[in-house]
């Protein structure tokens, strides 16, 4: 059901090391100014568990690093008008790509066999498989509007979102918000 | 909610877990006669930081690491700060020292009011079987405007002291701590904005403080349900054994009260540690090493600290910290708690920042130390929000990471949030119909323990929770998926 007059808005976090979330909340009190605009329907900080239809932006951070995510990002796209990638790692993979050198196997080598203790055992039961290499979101599906930083500044998440609340493409700047 | 159910299986499964720091899922086993057998969290993310630091240069650590995890990038900092200031063999100058701590207490403070007031305040002000519409930041604004506001001013407070401390102005992945000590010292100006918030973070401490005494009365059962059971506490405190979060050696106190180890060099800890992989997790399980399962499962963070510690140096905090060790004999075993612990220590760490702005000490000049690499090996340790963080690296002759261990608080943790979505499971779950209030109270006891799930997948990827209801044959008889 479509709240009359605010907008769908949707938070997704990624492959991401949730600092770009932790930039959405730095809106500080204009966050909870944004009660009376949007309504939060999909987010970390609501308890929808379904990916909802109709969803008019998506703020999503961090890359695709496993096979969920990938068809999460689909998911996502079919249902969503404007899909924003939200900070470096939605827009380059940045700090999760430094994996993508190394063989996944010495990765999971690294932290399971050789930083642990007694029987050697590998996580693979109820666990999603990771992708050979982490890759930014564009990669998987089209993106509407990019938000560099690591993460982009309160500001600049505001700024972006009540731009595309008034029906306005963005325009990005603040490289390095 | 999307629930999936196959008769022939008995399985519940939870996914994702809203309304935490990451992404896992829950399953629960049933047993012929429909009772729960077992229940486990799953960390469905790994990351692979521990792998792909090889090469990098040791002095990028405390830059890299902070991007493990945007809540708490400082305490990754100062951990691997101090690894490295080993492997420089430094002493960092009473200034750096001091002002790695300023930081990492405005962290505690951002930390536990994003874990309190955005993700728990709903069940704890509109109840555990509130509409899941209503139960959230928005939803607690409608019903308790001050709180919300409260938590919104401490959060600020928090991470604009980060801001003002460091010289890129950056709240989050600040940069700014740095191998030696920190990269640029205090100036005046940004210590009077500093102060300029303090009196009213302190107001929001204690009207939170207030309100969360009064609300617990609402959640006996939830006391006596959510992970309360014996396990051991560990954590670092300061030289008088006083609460700390930087500096210090590890205590280790039993479900007792009784400390089974003391001043252990943090620095040792494979000797006292011991971390174990199971197939399904990407968690592992970090314990302690010389008692034998179960006895050897561990809790950090909030409750850990103020069951271990000795005294509290703040007044205000103090007199909280004395009034909360009444509530248990002994040491305090409900995981409930540790909400009220987290406001214990927002309100110390906002009276701490008070105080050691006082000090003029803190505007010192020399705020770093600078060598070239002296030792291959180096081990740091903090408290983050979550409990005990170490880093551990070697490098080779060039400087260039070798190997990297990184044990994450929210690990330590593991073992306890296992057990507490079992006994929440057992205790709440009769037959095969789940009421929805009851999945909810399976996702509160983790948030209880505020597990920072991109920090404990730091190993590569994504945590998500889901209940799964399993038989005895391991076929899954019914399955909440949430996600
Ligand atoms: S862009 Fe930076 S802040 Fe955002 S998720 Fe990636 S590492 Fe974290």
């Amino acid at each position: 059901m479509r709240e009359r007059n605010k907008a769908r808005v949707a938070t997704v976090w990624l492959d991401g090391c949730s600092g770009c979330h932790m930039s959405i909340f730095d809106m500080d009190d204009r966050l909870l100014e944004l009660k009376d605009r949007i309504e939060l329907v999909y987010s970390p900080l609501v308890d929808a568990k379904d990916y909802p239809k109709d969803v008019d932006v998506a703020l999503v951070e961090g890359c695709i690093g496993n096979e969920e995510q990938r068809k999460f990002a689909h998911t996502m796209r079919a249902s969503t008008k404007t899909f924003v990638s939200l900070g470096d790692c939605a827009v380059t993979s940045n700090i999760v790509a430094y994996r993508n050198p190394f063989k996944m196997h010495d990765v999971i080598h690294r932290a399971f066999i050789e930083n642990s203790e007694g029987e050697i055992v590998l996580p693979q039961e109820d666990v999603p498989p990771l992708l050979p290499f982490a890759v930014p979101i564009h990669e998987i599906i089209d993106v509407d509007v990019y938000i560099p930083g690591c993460p982009p500044s309160a500001d600049l998440i505001h700024y972006t979102l009540v731009e595309l609340l008034e029906g306005r493409h963005p325009d990005i700047k603040n490289r390095f918000g | 909610m999307a629930k999936k159910a196959e008769s022939a299986r008995k399985n519940i499964e939870i996914a994702p877990i809203t309304r935490i720091e990451g992404h896992a899922k829950i399953t629960v086993h049933l047993n012929d006669d429909g009772q729960v057998e077992d229940a486990r969290l799953h960390l469905t993310q790994f990351r692979g930081f521990e792998k792909f630091c090889d090469g990098r240069p040791f002095y990028e650590m405390p830059f890299i690491v902070q991007r493990i995890c945007g809540i708490c990038p400082v305490s990754h900092a100062i951990a691997s700060s101090k690894a490295c200031d080993q492997i420089l063999s430094v002493r960092v100058p009473n200034a750096g020292m001091r002002l790695r701590k300023l930081a990492n207490l405005a962290q505690v403070i951002q930390s536990h009011a994003l874990s309190l007031f955005y993700l728990s305040s709903p069940d704890i002000l509109l109840g555990m079987d509130a509409d899941p519409a209503k139960r959230n930041l928005y939803g607690v604004l409608e019903a308790n405007r001050q709180l919300a506001y409260d938590g919104v001013y401490l959060r600020k407070f928090g991470q604009s002291v980060i801001a003002h401390l460091a010289s890129t102005g950056k709240r989050v992945h600040p940069g700014w701590i740095v191998p030696g000590g920190v990269a640029t010292p205090l100036s005046a100006e940004a210590r009077e904005q500093m102060q300029a918030m303090i009196p009213g973070a302190l107001a929001a401490a204690q009207r939170s403080l207030i309100w969360f005494k009064q609300a617990m009365e609402n959640f006996r059962e939830e006391i006596r349900a959510f992970a309360c059971f014996p396990s051991l506490f560990m954590g670092i405190v300061g030289p008088d054994g006083e609460l700390e979060y930087s500096d210090g050696l590890v205590r280790i106190v039993d479900s007792s009260g009784a400390t089974i180890a003391d001043e252990l060099d943090p620095s040792s800890y494979q000797d006292f540690i011991r971390e174990i992989a199971v197939p399904w997790t990407y968690m592992k399980f970090p314990s302690y090493k010389h008692l034998p399962p179960p006895e050897n499962s561990l809790r950090v963070g909030p409750l850990a600290r103020l069951n271990i510690i000795g005294k509290v140096d703040m007044p205000h905090a103090a007199q909280e910290w004395a009034e909360f060790r009444t509530l248990e004999r002994g040491v305090v075993l409900s995981s409930f708690y540790y909400h009220y612990a987290r406001l214990i220590e927002v309100l110390y760490s906002i009276e701490k920042i008070e105080a050691m702005l006082k000090d003029p000490e803190i505007l010192g000049r020399r705020a770093r130390a600078k060598a070239e690499p002296n030792c291959s090996e180096g081990i740091g340790v903090a408290e983050a929000p979550r409990g005990m963080l170490i880093h551990h690296y070697k490098i080779n002759d060039d400087g260039l990471i070798t190997w990297a261990n990184l044990v994450i608080a929210t690990g330590f943790n593991n073992y306890a949030m296992n057990r507490g979505v079992l006994q929440v499971a057992k205790h709440y779950i009769t037959g095969p119909e789940i009421p929805e209030g009851v999945l909810n109270r399976l996702e509160a006891v983790v948030r209880a323990f505020d597990p920072c799930l991109s920090c404990a997948s730091h190993a590569v990827g994504q945590m998500a929770m889901r209940v799964q209801l399993v038989g005895p044959d391991g076929a899954v008889l019914d399955e909440v998926i949430r996600g």
